[in-house]
């Protein structure tokens, strides 16, 4: 049985917020603070959400759960675990410090992410404190709704900058039934060249990293496609734990104490050519870099193939997330504008401007 | 209260005047063809939402995108609203053109730009038809997922205006999680890239604000879409059950199995009836209700699940299972389904299409609802459900010639729509809300979330010139709305003064 707390405690975030508007003082939105390293630093008084928790709602056979931001992801998932379901984004969950706002607030997937959505595909609804002072709530349970603007999705990867997210509703899916991993030694380059093979082939791929030395696969399916795949492309099985080795970033390769770079480049770019250590994730999509390099040249060979470049270390990089083309600057500054009128929420956390 | 453009409610709209117009659009834009006379804007006065039409000022049919980006710098400085358009056939009136504003039809850009078999994606023009895009990804084994049922006329920049969704969303997603990139045209005219051809681009995530935004926020003038590799097999099974109830429960336990179908569509039996008349699917006409489950991927998976799928759907109280002999007979299984509109539409002159979602667990209660309602108004009701993901297509029967029958249907879709909120639902999955559920927005938001929404609007389109009217009701409308709407015995938004 999974131990739960549960608290409703949006009145008093909704008063801290309420609060912060009437004095204009910047507000620090906080979950677990497991990625307090990412992002340029914010000054303001501490909104923690973690005295927000409990899941609302979930209804395996509906494929939803609804749950307050505050929540820790691993609670979340041994919920799902039990009733065999799971959040298909694959989250870290950092030695169960994140919280569920965190993760939808930062929008980063794990290596399920190109074959099964990210983040931001799985949320169907949102509960958020304005910067207007009010709880409202958008979206819904419901797996389809075009009514209004999908703010929901908005709120996906916006780092807390247009509101504090109290509640969450997320698609949910059964466990796949069978589930196996390869390695197969190749170089990197003829990874990224097979991968871009499979991928036009009805493969139950769920998961295709290269860590420098070999193509790391996970199979994921019914136990048919599962074998048969497997006869197909052959090399040894691999133990899954590291899949969350690589969710968790404990592999080895995060131990280079140089700075990381998240490199996110359509997925069929062939080996970047840059100094430092490389290791591929999402079957060539996002390619983790640890490197001296400077950011700008970083950023000229990661936009040259229409990519961007996102810094993970803390205060490495005045401006950890990739700059923006002048006019989608300026339509993010009208938004923040708009939406959080008096500059509390996270000034600055993304962008200087916003 | 009709839902044509109202100044008094919907907001008064700037004085255009119509010939200085016209000879400004010639002098700047000779070579792009421009409609003007009562005879030649009359095709283009609805869209799919035939009920309602408004002759628009002029509309103009542009084929290069430098022509748009003209287009919309000199209606920016001249204070013009613009209407987009694409193929037309949306439900919801959300191409409803203006008397005092611009009709844009995109439906000339029509070039698919180019099909990247290893990046899986089609980079496409706005007008270029859903269907065309998997039929030229064909050749590499590949397709667009997004299947609308108007898939053959209806083109991608209106699918991603509207967030289409067709009958294989439980499993693929809808055109949300199918984009990889838009190109816009923002209000004053200028060119913005939302999305990347990587998975993720930096920011906020613009690309999913603008999905669904119903030609509110920007001109869409080309789209990246993601293609998958076609399913090696697909299989249908159709099963058959003596009530409603029973069949909705059935969708419920497939899923409950671990089981994500491909399809899983539900149809009542005056559907079934009108599908079966029209195209000779081989439904049993009997039946109160029948499922269609299509299960797709590998083949040995896809064996393995259809019988685990008809097991589950004996236990739930199938009458009967057939599985599709064959390749021509799955087709024509899916052939009713896709013309269950146009079926329903033989059975009587006029009919009205609901889209109403809502959690499946209360799809029994719902159902209830809407029978009392149908009796209650005295026209029949339809019933078509995409079950696996909970969006209702109640189709509402009625004559247009009778007096008082298209106040009647409408009032009555109005109420199945509240129905749907009411039980934690939306009134809209797929068609959008447009002008056509315009008023019951406020049904489902107060007016501190429209007040939200307008704000989105004013950071891409502060002087309200895209598309004005359309999808978030202004507070005024709400009022109105409301009180000759009183429900849950109170009005909604008391805070405002009525008038
Ligand atoms: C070393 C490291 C590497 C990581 N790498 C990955 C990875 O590879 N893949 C992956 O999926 N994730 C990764 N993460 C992300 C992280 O696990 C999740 O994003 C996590 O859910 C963050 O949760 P948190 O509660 O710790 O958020 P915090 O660190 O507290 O907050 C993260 C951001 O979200 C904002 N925020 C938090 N809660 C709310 C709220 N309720 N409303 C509005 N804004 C809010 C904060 O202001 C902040 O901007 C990594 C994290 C770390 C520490
Ligand atoms: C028989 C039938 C069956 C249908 N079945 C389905 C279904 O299964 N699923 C579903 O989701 N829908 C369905 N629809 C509805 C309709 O086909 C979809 O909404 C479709 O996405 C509309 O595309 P369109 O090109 O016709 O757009 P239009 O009707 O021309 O326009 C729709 C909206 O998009 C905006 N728009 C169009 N092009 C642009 C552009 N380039 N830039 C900015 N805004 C633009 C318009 O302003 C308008 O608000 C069906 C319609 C019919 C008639």
């Amino acid at each position: 049985m999974v131990v739960r707390h549960d608290a409703d405690a949006s009145a008093a975030l909704l008063e801290q917020v309420n609060h912060a508007l009437n004095s204009s003082a910047a507000l620090r939105i906080q979950g677990g603070n497991s990625k307090a390293f990412l992002g340029r630093k914010v000054e303001g008084d501490v909104l923690d959400t973690r005295a927000h928790r409990g899941i609302v709602s979930y209804d395996p056979t509906e494929l939803v759960i609804t749950a307050r931001a505050g929540t820790p992801l691993a609670e979340l998932a041994a919920v799902l675990d039990e009733a065999g379901q799971m959040l298909t984004c694959e989250p870290a969950q950092f030695d169960g410090a994140a919280t569920l706002g965190g993760m939808v607030a930062s929008g980063l997937s794990g290596p399920r992410r190109p074959w099964s959505g990210a983040v931001r595909d799985l949320v169907l609804g949102t509960r958020l404190i304005t910067g207007m002072g009010k709880h409202l709530r958008f979206g819904g349970e419901v797996m389809k709704n075009v009514a209004g603007y999908d703010l929901s999705r908005l709120l996906a990867g916006s780092f807390g900058c247009l509101g504090v997210i109290t509640e969450v509703s997320l698609k949910v899916l059964p466990k796949p039934r069978q589930c196996l991993s390869l390695r197969l030694e190749m170089d990197a380059a003829l990874a990224l060249q097979k991968l871009a093979e499979w991928g036009q082939q009805p493969i139950p791929l769920s998961a295709a990293s290269h860590d420098g030395k070999a193509l790391h696969l996970r199979l994921e399916g019914g136990e048919g496609s599962v074998a048969a795949a497997r006869e197909r492309l052959g090399g040894e099985l691999l133990e899954s734990a590291y899949w969350a080795g690589l969710r968790e970033q404990r592999l080895s390769f995060f131990a280079d104490p140089r700075p990381l770079w998240r490199l996110s480049v359509p997925s069929h770019t062939g080996v970047l050519a840059l100094p430092g250590e490389q290791l591929i994730d999402w079957g060539g999509a996002q390619r983790w870099l640890k490197s001296d390099a400077d950011a700008v040249l970083i950023r000229q060979a990661v936009a040259a193939v229409d990519g961007h470049a996102t810094c993970f270390t803390a205060g490495h990089c005045d401006n950890p997330f990739h700059p923006l083309a002048a006019p989608l600057l300026r339509y993010h500054r009208q938004l923040k504008t708009q939406l959080d009128p008096q500059g509390i929420f996270n000034p600055g956390r993304m962008y200087a401007e916003v | 209260m009709s839902i044509l453009y109202d100044e008094r409610v919907d907001g008064v709209l700037p004085k255009v005047d119509k010939s200085a117009l016209l000879a400004e659009l010639r002098e700047q834009l000779p070579d792009m063809d421009v409609l003007h006379t009562q005879e030649d804007l009359k095709p283009y006065e609805c869209d799919g939402l035939s009920a309602y039409t408004t002759t628009p000022m002029l509309v103009v049919l542009p084929e290069r995108i430098e022509q748009v980006e003209r287009l919309l710098k000199l209606c920016y400085q001249r204070n013009v609203p613009v209407v987009a358009r694409g193929a037309g056939t949306g439900l919801s009136g959300g191409a409803l053109p203006l008397e005092q504003g611009i009709l844009l039809v995109m439906a000339r850009f029509k070039h698919i730009i180019e099909v990247n078999p290893e990046g899986r994606y089609a980079r496409v023009q706005p007008g270029v038809r859903n269907l065309a895009i998997s039929q030229a990804a064909a050749p590499y084994d590949l397709y667009y997922a997004p299947d609308p049922s108007s898939q053959i006329a209806c083109s991608i920049g209106g699918n991603v205006a509207e967030n289409a969704g067709g009958v294989h969303c439980l499993k693929y997603g809808l055109t949300v999680h199918n984009l990889l990139k838009v190109e816009i045209l923002t209000v004053e005219g200028e060119r913005m890239t939302l999305g990347s051809d990587a998975l993720d681009s930096p920011g906020f995530d613009l690309l999913a604000l603008f999905t669904g935004s119903e030609g509110m926020l920007g001109i869409i003038t080309e789209v990246t879409v993601k293609l998958l590799p076609k399913p090696q097999v697909a299989k249908v099974l159709l099963a058959s059950f003596d009530s409603v109830e029973k069949a909705g429960r059935a969708v419920g336990e497939i899923i409950a199995a671990g089981i994500i179908p491909g399809g899983l569509e539900m149809m009542d039996n005056l559907a079934i009836r009108a599908a079966e008349d029209f195209i000779h699917a081989g439904y049993p006409v009997d039946a109160e209700a029948i499922l269609l489950c299509e299960l797709d991927g590998v083949e040995a998976d896809v064996h393995d699940e259809c019988d685990r799928v008809k097991v589950v759907l004996i236990q739930a109280g199938a009458t009967e299972v057939r599985l599709a002999r064959d390749e021509a007979e799955r087709v024509k299984f899916w052939a009713g389904r896709k013309n269950a509109f146009p079926a329903v539409g033989r059975l009587s002159p006029d009919y009205y299409c609901m889209d109403g979602t809502i959690p499946r667990r209360e799809l029994p209660g719902v159902l209830k609802g809407i029978s009392d309602l149908s009796e209650e108004f005295g026209l029949r009701v339809a019933n078509v459900f995409h079950a696996g993901d909970g969006n209702m297509h109640p189709l509402i029967l009625f004559d247009a010639n009778q007096p008082g029958e298209l106040d009647r249907a409408e009032t009555l879709g109005g109420k199945i729509l509240e129905l749907c909120v009411k039980v934690g639902g939306s009134i809209t999955g797929e068609h959008g809300v447009g002008r056509e559920k315009i008023n019951q927005m406020c049904s489902q938001f107060n007016s501190d979330e429209l007040i939200l929404f307008h704000a989105v609007k004013a950071a891409f389109d502060p002087s309200g010139l895209l598309n004005p009217g359309k999808n978030i009701p202004t507070l005024h409308r709400c009022a109105e709305f409301g009180s000759m709407h009183v429900h849950h015995g109170k009005l909604p938004f008391p805070e405002l003064e009525r008038f």
